[in-house]
């Protein structure tokens, strides 16, 4: 893999992170860290599902499904062996890459509407299981007790804000990967036009395979520090239709063809909808990506990076 | 002169539910032959080859490509056998360039590493004739431009066979004339080809050979002066 500048400034955010949350760089708010994982989850969330909804036309309604299965291997794991959150991230990300693959065999045959509809269903099937499991809280949920601090972050928020963040920049930096290669090019002829893409030599199967698993990890492990981050999970918390909206909303809004899109619409809308939560009320989030939403549908079906894209056309 | 057969279709069989679209169609195709296709609205020719293709299976018969069966294989799976086809509606990968259209079958179907696509991309280009077009989006071509997109996306898989599913369809005179001579050098250059066209002038003038199916079945196969004279075929097209 080259390098170039898109290396430098990740490599720059993470170190960045890294001085602000160990050394407290900057005088941040504690809220700001809170509010922050939020946002870099949505990073990885927004990225994770335009793998499949952004390069190759596959809108998935369940991100909520494979988010909540991430968070509850963690509880399984916890409640096995105390299993800390460096062993979580890695096997909840496998858990839901096979539940990735599992559900692309499962709806390999459906597009469009009707494969939107059977991941949504999915979410719902995997909720109703978790509600009658026992093992991890069932309907009441489950508590994690966390440490308080943890060296040498200090507070473990600004821990797992730090963590999140190195999740987002490992998730943007694969979709960049992905985008680019010859995978990529693949995931862009299924979406043009499946049948041509087939004809062309594309093995569409194997590559929409390829989609749902990698999306399905990055979901997982967004999904696997939740548990920690709040200390108490619930099936409706966890398993909240607001993912789905919100990972579909954000790559919209953002640009849907690129990696840029969703890192951009994730920080931007999920910045605004902090504030939001804060300054006016915690149920004016979906409003706001409701009202967005349809103004970008409309005014700029290509997001902000078509926009962006427009100008610098136009000027030339 | 005898060729080899590259392409045998036995009894190929083809229902939708209780409508019979292909009722035990045969037929066979020589290496390097200009084969026509030709029959009314709906008597099956686009199903036909989209058994070949693979994009539909068969429920009756079989086909054999070069020795090989080629029942249960994929589409991608035959296209890297050799199989290309054109389609009647063109579809371009819309948010690509031309050229980026080519880098999709060069780099799945001929194997081309990434630095080698722009060059034999354009090649490709040069020789159909959209060499100038290379850097436009391939969504807002011209009719004609967009035909000779499919034909130059199903030159890129490096084919031995190539099915043109209409590809004249629509066009003017001139236009007709730049196709088939498109497809007359790809022919040249040792590609077999089954032209499926409802304009006469130029399967009669392409073909070696045709069959002509009607209703799903094969009625008549020939060179095409007999296939003219052929009282099957006057009352297929025409009626009694």
């Amino acid at each position: 893999m080259r390098l170039d500048a898109f290396h430098v400034v990740a490599a720059a955010v993470a170190l960045l992170g890294a001085a602000v949350t160990i050394f407290d760089l900057l005088p941040i708010n504690k809220f700001a860290f809170f509010a922050g994982y939020v946002v870099l989850q949505y990073v990885v969330l927004a990225t994770a599902w335009n793998i499949m909804g952004g390069y190759m036309g596959y809108v998935n309604f369940g991100t909520a499904g494979f988010f909540a299965v991430g968070a509850y291997t963690s509880v399984v794991l916890y409640n096995l062996m105390q299993a800390p959150l460096i062993v979580m991230i890695p096997v909840a990300g496998a858990v839901c890459a096979l539940l990735g693959l599992g559900m692309g065999y499962l709806t390999l045959r459906l597009r469009g509407v009707f494969f939107a509809i059977a991941t949504l269903a999915l979410a719902i099937v995997l909720e109703t299981l978790v509600v009658n499991w026992d093992y991890v809280g069932g309907a009441t949920g489950a508590y994690i007790l966390r440490a308080r601090e943890i060296a040498p972050f200090g507070d473990y928020v600004e821990f797992l804000f730090f963590v999140m963040l190195l999740l987002a920049i490992f998730a943007v930096s694969a979709a960049r990967w992905i985008e680019r290669s010859k995978i990529g090019r693949g995931f862009a002829a299924i979406r043009d036009d499946e049948v041509a893409a087939e004809c062309a030599g594309v093995p569409t199967l194997r590559l929409k395979l390829i989609a749902t698993t990698v999306s399905g990890f990055l979901m997982g492990v967004a999904g696997a520090p939740f548990v920690l981050y709040v200390g108490f999970v619930e099936p409706s918390s966890a398993f909240n239709l607001v993912y789905a909206v919100n990972s579909i909303a954000m790559p919209m809004i953002g640009g849907a063809t690129t990696w840029a899109g969703p890192l951009i619409g994730a920080l931007l809308l999920g910045s605004v909808q902090q504030v939001a939560t804060v300054t006016i009320s915690s149920e004016l989030n979906l409003l706001i990506v409701g009202v967005l939403l349809v103004f970008f549908v409309i005014a700029a079906p290509e997001g902000i990076v078509g926009l962006v894209r427009k100008w610098r056309g136009g000027g030339r | 002169m005898t060729r080899e057969r590259l392409l045998d279709a036995r009894a190929v069989t083809k229902r939708f539910g209780g409508f019979v679209a292909l009722d035990e169609v045969s037929l066979d195709v020589e290496q390097g032959e200009r084969f026509g296709m030709i029959g009314p609205n709906g008597s099956g020719k686009t199903t036909m080859i989209n058994c070949i293709s693979g994009t539909l299976a068969n429920d009756g018969g079989g086909i054999v490509f070069k020795g090989a069966m080629l029942d249960g294989k994929k589409p991608h799976e035959r296209t890297r056998l050799g199989i290309a086809r054109s389609f009647q509606i063109p579809k371009p990968f819309r948010s690509m360039t031309v050229l980026e259209n080519l880098a999709i079958p060069l780099e799945y179907a001929s194997g081309a590493g990434p630095r080698e696509v722009e060059e034999r991309g354009m090649a490709i280009l040069e020789t159909i004739g959209l060499a100038d077009r290379a850097g436009e989006n391939s969504g807002k071509l011209t009719q004609i431009d967009m035909r000779k997109l499919e034909l130059a996306r199903a030159m890129a898989t490096e084919p031995e066979l190539l099915i043109s599913d209409e590809a004249m369809a629509g066009l003017s005179s001139t236009e007709v004339d730049d196709i088939l001579d498109i497809l007359f050098r790809m022919n040249e250059r040792g590609i077999t080809i089954i032209m499926i066209e409802h304009i006469m002038r130029a399967v009669m003038r392409f073909s070696e050979r045709i069959v002509v199916l009607d209703a799903g079945r094969k009625i008549a196969e020939g060179r095409p002066d007999e296939i003219v004279n052929d009282p099957e075929v006057e009352r297929a097209y025409l009626g009694e």
